[in-house]
């Protein structure tokens, strides 16, 4: 789903309902045109995050122009590098984690993304909600 | 520089500039190729209009005036385009305004 012109956004969450509801999100305020993949939970799915899961997240919202990750706690961002250490070396270059809140992140990400703009710019764009 | 497009309009939205209108503003900001700039007040500060977090940051109000500015070759037409989404109260209707 979405054009594959445009960075691919993916939510990573320790639980299934907040990823899900962080896709709706952006689905309802920017639209289907952006690539969108979320994953939550581990495999047993309780609370946590799964490389797999991510990978599979991460191959749905592939776009040629990249792929930003939001993710929320601890674990969502090192099973996230580790995902993206498992991928194509090709593809390896084209993913970013962005240090930002997951939810505003992935609604700011996501417009970014929406016009068209790189993937350095759509990460920054998400991490200028951080604090400086 | 003078040669800027210039425009404002109140408003209306029941909750203001928040997120879903911003949202809007800003994706229609961005499918012109001129700068285009919003302020609350017409001596400014002026922010990118383009701007994602920039625009929800500015939390304008229900009832207050955006000031907006555009420079470029299409500024005419992309000043004419936030003026009528604005006024258009973001094309959202009253019952989903609330939750916006």
């Amino acid at each position: 789903m979405g054009d594959k012109d445009k960075v691919g956004i993916v939510i990573v969450s320790h639980s299934l309902d907040v990823a899900k509801g962080t896709a709706d999100m952006v689905r309802q305020m920017v639209g289907e045109d952006v690539p969108l993949g979320y994953c939550g939970g581990n495999p047993d799915g309780g609370l946590g995050t799964d490389v797999a899961k991510i990978l599979k997240a991460i191959d749905e919202a592939w776009s040629d122009k990249g792929v930003a990750i939001l993710v929320d706690l601890g674990g969502a961002e090192t099973n996230s590098e580790m995902a993206v250490e498992m991928l194509a070396p090709e593809r390896q270059g084209k993913v970013v984690i962005c240090n930002a809140p997951i939810v505003e992140g992935a609604v700011m990400a996501a417009t970014e993304a929406w016009g068209g703009a790189s993937l350095e710019d759509v990460r920054r764009t998400a991490e200028e909600l951080s604090p400086q | 520089m003078n040669d800027w497009t210039s425009s404002s309009v109140v408003i209306r939205h029941e909750v203001g500039l928040h997120a879903r209108p911003s949202v809007k503003l800003t994706k229609l900001a961005k499918t012109f190729a001129s700068a285009i700039q919003i302020a609350g007040s017409p001596e400014g500060p002026w922010i990118d209009a383009k701007s994602i977090v920039k625009v929800m940051a500015m939390k304008a109000k229900q009832d207050s005036t955006l000031y907006m500015r555009a420079q470029g070759g299409d500024a005419p037409a992309a000043v004419t385009a936030l003026k009528d989404l604005v006024e258009r109260d973001f094309d959202e209707d009253a019952a989903h305004a609330a939750s916006g």
